[in-house]
């Protein structure tokens, strides 16, 4: 009798917490969006063409002349010291007011997010967030086997109400919340900014309920019309660790990112960081420390908000023209336009048919932990010029009334089989798709 | 045997198909397999780069990993018989036969193999006619279970099972998104098989029958390229007279369609030992999850002798 053999020896051996990590067609399927060909509104990518080179080269010099021994060592495992300090300038911009000692750097403020679950979460722990919610954090939590709620959100943000009624029905049912997981400015991937009067009253009910607040903002400082409302952290030290990042201000490619968190958290993170990664890293430290020290950041964050903000209302210009009878969020800042499709349509079915009118996008189904998002899509005009948006959103209406056009033949039977969770981390593009 | 260390291969993969990921993927381990043979490898991808450097560069031979239209449809193979460069598998005309499904099982089975019974529909002729009469229409010939397929295209892409004849409308939808014609087939039960076909010059020889035994029972795209998710069982767990109808089923499909050098023929062979021929692919899967490798390393085959083998047989055809 022949064995068999399914090619991996060590599939029964994988952690329960991996399991569902597995390559989807939807994940393959973006590997055309990295052709010159295919207008891709799907990845996050800062527009890092837009950074002077010789900002970059300037401050990788100065480093290599001043700083290489240390640069190229291994360093503390909370991060240098002089770059907190100026993390502590950058966020008194958002109101925040905080010492150097209680920043620690992580290698992009996704490893952040990951420690900070990896603190807190047992398997079976609720984490509450925005509905939709970022596919990074929705993975990280997977990850640690907690259970994601999803709490109703609006254009001002996530409501109060639908909060304190998601606690008490969790409570009821015996569950344990860990933490609230936000992205107040600028949201990925609904593109909504939560108001000062919500801010307030989210983290009232929050300490209320002895549940700690996660507050992510990468994209704070990229605003377009009026700056974002006061940072959460602002109103309160104890119950909000807040997570920042120059991803989008500088360059991802550093992998610089922090936390700021209470005393007696920032010394676990430090412990876990070490843990990790033994220091975040030291060169990326230093350049972006050197690149605060001496370059005009502040214009260049400028420099950003103006491009975005062109591309944002590209967007925004292409949607009403091609696609007018549909909804959509109008962000005021960062890289995400969330647009509502007819019911009808399976955002995530419908993809393929985007890859051969040559665009994509990403299926709202990758912003949910529970099945939902199939009638929704995130847009991103952060990476594509305005050229680009306006033959990119031209295409995705071919494409949704090509879909409406079969479905309108097959009538109402052809709603999607079933709404299932996601099983898998990874039905969004990768981060270096553009 | 050539002086292999002269030879230039051009692998060609990725394109702007739905199947670009796993072009890369099989592009890879080809140039990959043919490197460690010692040959010299440039791993290209489709695009308007790609026609000049041939050109300019003139390879010994090129192999094209392209997965789905462009690749699979002739349309590559064509421009490569154009600019006279030798290439690795069939040439346009069959590859044109096999990528288009139904034209592929009508040609099979008049070379005597068993293919599912089926129909092909384009969504125009729901629209003109109307679904629900078109369905009915149909529904007696083709009672479930039923698989409804794209009738182009590869990977399990769009492809669906159905069971309950409710769920026929949107197996239809999610064929359409993939391509304009959909070919609803009567699903026949049994062991799933893949044979692998090789010709380096003594004409083809099926491999050992791969038997494919998804976890969850569908061999859709996750269960084909993602380990630990399918059992394959190499010889397949048949009969020895099952066994051997099936690879001569392969061969037969093979002939018929008049492919060269590799293919791949997917069948069902049901209880009583009777092959059904599925569909035939002229540039099977090579990654390290697909079935041909699997069955050249099962029946002793070194991988990049056989791939150098498979280039050298292009050589020699070319200039025959």
């Amino acid at each position: 009798m022949t064995n068999g053999n399914s090619l991996d020896p060590w599939y029964d051996s994988y952690a329960q917490r991996t399991a569902g990590l597995s390559a989807s067609e939807v994940r393959a399927l973006f590997a055309v969006a990295s052709r010159p060909e295919v207008v891709s509104l799907a990845g996050g990518m800062p527009y890092v063409s837009a950074l002077p080179r010789e900002l970059v080269t300037g401050s990788i010099d100065r480093v290599m002349n001043e700083d290489a021994a240390m640069a190229l060592q291994y360093g503390g495992g909370q991060g240098l010291r002089s770059l907190r300090e100026h993390i502590v300038d950058v966020m008194s911009l958002e109101g925040i007011r905080a010492s150097a000692e209680d920043v620690v750097v992580t290698t992009g403020s996704q490893h952040a997010l990951d420690l900070v679950t990896r603190l807190f979460i047992d398997p079976g722990d609720v984490v509450l967030a925005e509905s939709p919610s970022y596919v990074g954090a929705i993975g990280v939590f997977r990850s640690y086997q907690a259970e994601t709620v999803h709490v109703t959100t609006d254009e001002l943000g996530l409501v109060p109400e639908a909060l304190r009624e998601a606690i008490a029905n969790l409570r009821t049912q015996g569950k344990r919340i860990k933490f609230l997981y936000t992205i107040p400015n600028f949201h990925n991937p609904a593109g909504v900014t939560m108001s000062r009067e919500r801010r307030i009253e989210v983290l009232d009910i929050c300490r209320s309920n002895g549940i700690l607040v996660l507050e992510d903002n990468p994209y704070g400082l990229l605003w377009f019309d009026e700056p974002a409302p006061q940072a959460i952290r602002s109103i309160d030290e104890e119950g909000v660790v807040y997570l920042g990042s120059f991803s989008k201000t500088l360059a991802p490619g550093f992998r610089v990112g922090w936390a700021l968190a209470p005393h007696a958290i920032r010394e676990k993170l430090v412990l876990a960081n070490e843990s990790a990664v033994l220091a975040p890293n030291s060169f990326g430290q230093y350049v972006v420390n050197a690149y605060l020290d001496a370059a005009d950041w502040k214009g260049q964050v400028d420099t950003f908000r103006g491009l975005y903000a062109e591309r944002r209302d590209a967007m925004m210009s292409a949607l009403g023209e091609f696609l007018p009878d549909l909804s959509w969020t109008k962000p005021n800042g960062g890289f995400f336009v969330w647009l509502s499709l007819p019911d009808s349509l399976d955002s995530k079915g419908m993809l393929p048919r985007a890859v051969k009118e040559l665009v994509a996008y990403t299926p709202g189904t990758a912003f949910y932990a529970d099945g939902r998002g199939g009638s929704n899509i995130r847009l991103s005009f952060c990476y594509p010029t305005p050229e680009q948006i306006r033959v990119g959103v031209k295409r995705l209406a071919t494409v949704i009334n090509d879909e409406l056009d079969v479905l309108e033949t097959f009538g109402p039977a052809t709603r999607p089989f079933r709404a299932v969770p996601s099983s898998d981390s990874v039905s969004a593009p990768p981060p270096n798709i553009s | 045997m050539a002086d292999l260390t002269r030879r230039h291969v051009v692998v060609v993969a990725g394109g702007i198909s739905h199947e670009r990921d796993i072009s890369l993927r099989s592009g890879r381990r080809v140039a990959d397999s043919l490197s460690g043979y010692g040959w010299q490898v440039d791993l290209r991808d489709a695009d308007a780069s790609l026609l000049p450097a041939l050109r300019d560069d003139r390879p010994d031979v090129v192999w094209p990993a392209l997965h789905g239209a462009s690749g699979e449809d002739g349309a590559l193979r064509g421009i490569l018989e154009a600019l006279d460069i030798p290439f690795v598998g069939s040439r346009s005309t069959s590859a044109r036969l096999a990528w288009d499904k139904p034209t592929a099982s009508a040609l099979v089975a008049r070379a005597g193999v068993r293919t599912p019974r089926s129909i092909t529909l384009s969504h125009d002729v729901f629209r003109e006619l109307g679904a629900v009469g078109v369905l009915e229409a149909i529904g007696t010939d083709h009672p479930v279970p039923l698989a409804v397929k794209p009738a182009r295209g590869g990977s399990a892409q769009g492809v669906t099972l159905v069971e309950d004849v409710h769920d026929l409308p949107r197996a239809m939808v999610t064929a359409y998104t993939y391509c304009d014609d959909v070919v609803i087939e009567q699903l026949i039960r049994g062991t799933e098989v893949a044979v692998g076909i090789i010709d380096t010059g003594d004409g083809p020889v099926a491999l050992s029958a791969v038997e494919i035994v998804p976890k969850d029972g569908v061999y859709g795209f996750e269960a084909r390229y993602n380990a630990g998710l399918t059992t394959f069982y190499t010889p397949a767990r048949l009969p020895e007279a099952a066994s051997s109808a099936a690879a001569e089923a392969a061969v037969a499909a093979h002939e018929a369609l008049g492919l060269r050098h590799v293919s791949r023929v997917d069948l069902i062979v049901d209880g009583a030992g009777t092959p059904w021929f599925l569909e035939a692919n002229v540039l099977p899967g090579l990654t390290e999850t697909s079935l041909v490798p699997q069955a050249l390393s099962a029946s002793g085959f070194d991988l990049g002798w056989t791939y150098a083998e498979l280039a050298e047989q292009a050589i020699r055809d070319h200039g025959a």
